[in-house]
């Protein structure tokens, strides 16, 4: 009994020394470089991009630890208003990065960062010969779309609306990820999906560009969270993905200039 | 207040039901009297961490907006998706899963312990990955499913059937193992007699063995029945989601966590109301002490 609270003690003043520490921190401000590690929740979609722009980052500041979790944009907002504790978000849409502004958890206004839009994905070769949004309305081809309620399922209907296509999915899935398996999979024979998320798996699908694409391009912003255990941080890597070389590594991978 | 006040009443449940089902003998008489504190502290902490949670449901429920939001589209559509499936999950998994139980609690064989971890293994496997191997097995590039939509033109996933498929994967196990374990306490000793007086293995499993472990057989099928009606993971994996046809209840809530959290909250109280209602119910009819 002694010795735990011997441990509880120890670990109150080590809770405050930290406490301090990051006072010091903040106090600085951003001049000074980043160290320790950075918890950064992005959508889905940033899943390869961000991989990548995370090792650029560790490799242009050493001494940094870059973490990710990857998830469903409106996920994410809901654990960051949870108070999970994070120091960047970056959302596939305004709607999901508001319920963080509305809520007071942003430490600056959150800035677009990049822009993402729609392609047809279809197995390698594409079978049923889709050229467009209204051969997915065609009898017996199975379409995987995302569910209302998430970015990629908006812009769905969106693009649907302007091409004044009706269709029934199969499926409407939770995120864009999970509609893409279904394609690689080979269980549908097509899916509305992002543009990078077709591209970082090119060797089993094929991305069908269509004309009212355009009509529902997607906004990413990002920004340091107000919470954020290690600010200097998180402003840097937030600064760091609105960088000339973070805008490279995501357009090669098929995003479009903000 | 006599001297015995802080009396805890426990009821009998779903194990003791099994065992007591099997060995034919008395159960061991649960009733009032003193439980020493040192069961009594983990018991209450124990239902506390159980009941919290539920709690924090009814308190973030949005009462006023109540009748409005349980009769919003699609809220009955899938609360009945759900019980429909679950029933249907449940009966394919008494129909199958009994007769397995009964060879792996009657009948040595080589590879038994083996066959016994495979079908515990739905248990340890996480669901999403269960919906993956499904998908591997009976989607259109499946194993079975491939040769099942050339021969018949028949493809599974993202019908109602892969909702039932799904689930009775995920929670058969529950029952099977609840089955054995009955079957395993019950004396096989009323089985041979009724051989030695011209029964058939069949008749004796009939007419003796099934009614011996009836009541195991009943707290497996509600363990699976419920189990069933909570799927998620396989279920979105495999079956999709689309209202009416695979878009269950806990789909529903998921979906609805998505855009509207207060919808959620509604969605998974009705499920809950629903399913301790029916559990209840049964329980009265099937497992009630006596």
């Amino acid at each position: 009994m002694r010795h735990l609270r011997t441990g509880t003690v120890a670990g109150a003043v080590a809770l405050v020394l930290t406490g301090a520490g990051c006072a010091e921190h903040r106090a600085t401000g951003s001049a000074s470089q980043p160290t320790g590690s950075v918890t950064v929740l992005a959508a889905a979609s940033l899943t390869e991009s961000f991989t990548r722009i995370g090792k650029d980052f560790e490799r242009a500041h050493p001494g940094v630890h870059v973490t990710f979790s990857f998830g469903g944009s409106s996920t994410l907002a809901q654990q960051i208003t949870a108070g999970a504790p994070a120091d960047v978000f970056a959302s596939a849409s305004p709607s999901t990065m508001k319920q963080v502004t509305d809520t007071g958890l942003a430490a600056r206004t959150p800035s677009v960062f990049t822009r993402n839009q729609l392609v047809i994905a279809v197995p390698k070769g594409n079978p049923k010969r889709i050229t467009g949004l209204a051969d997915l309305a065609a009898p017996g081809v199975k379409v995987a779309l995302c569910a209302p309620a998430v970015p990629c399922g908006a812009a769905a209907g969106t693009v649907l609306d302007a091409a004044h296509v009706t269709l029934t999915p199969v499926t409407l899935e939770q995120d864009v990820k999970a509609a893409l398996t279904k394609v690689r999979l080979g269980e549908v024979d097509a899916a509305l999906v992002y543009r990078t998320d077709a591209r970082a798996v090119a060797s089993q699908v094929d991305g069908v560009e269509f004309a009212q694409s355009a009509s529902a391009v997607n906004d990413y912003l990002v920004v340091a969270l107000r919470n954020s255990p290690n600010p200097t941080g998180a402003e840097a890597f937030a600064d760091y993905v609105r960088s000339a070389a973070a805008e490279a590594v995501l357009t090669g991978a098929g995003f479009q200039r903000p | 207040m006599t001297d015995r006040a802080p009396v805890i009443m426990i009821d009998g449940d779903l194990p003791t039901a099994a065992s007591r089902a099997g060995t034919g003998r008395r159960a061991p008489a649960a009733g009032p009297g003193r439980v020493p504190l040192a069961l009594a502290l983990p018991a209450a902490a124990g239902l506390a961490f159980l009941v919290l949670p539920l709690v924090g449901l009814l308190a973030r429920t949005p009462w006023s907006q109540l009748p409005a939001r349980l009769a919003a589209p699609g809220v009955v559509d899938a609360l009945r998706l759900s019980l429909v499936t679950a029933t249907a999950a449940t009966a394919v998994s008494v129909v199958l899963g009994v007769p397995l139980a009964w060879v792996l609690a009657r009948r040595t064989f080589p590879g038994r312990r083996l066959v016994r971890a495979l079908v515990t293994l739905p248990l340890v496997l996480p669901p999403v990955v269960g919906g993956v191997a499904l998908l591997l097995v009976f989607g259109r590039r499946g194993l079975l499913g491939g040769w099942l939509a050339s021969t018949f033109g028949v493809t599974v996933p993202f019908s109602t059937t892969a909702v039932v498929l799904a689930e009775t994967f995920v929670a058969m196990p529950f029952l099977v193992i609840s089955v054995e374990g009955a079957l395993r306490a019950a004396d096989a000793r009323y089985e041979e007699a009724a051989a030695t007086l011209g029964a058939t293995p069949w008749t004796a499993f009939r007419r003796v063995t099934l009614p011996l472990v009836t009541p195991g057989l009943v707290a497996g099928a509600v363990l699976c029945w419920a189990r069933a009606l909570g799927e998620f993971g396989a279920t979105i994996t495999f079956a999709g989601n689309f209202p009416g046809r695979t878009q269950t209840m806990p789909l529903a809530v998921y979906l609805a966590l998505e855009s509207d959290p207060a919808a959620a909250i509604v969605l998974s109280l009705l499920l809950l109301a629903v399913s301790v209602a029916i559990l209840a119910g049964l329980r009265e009819r099937w497992i009630s002490t006596p």
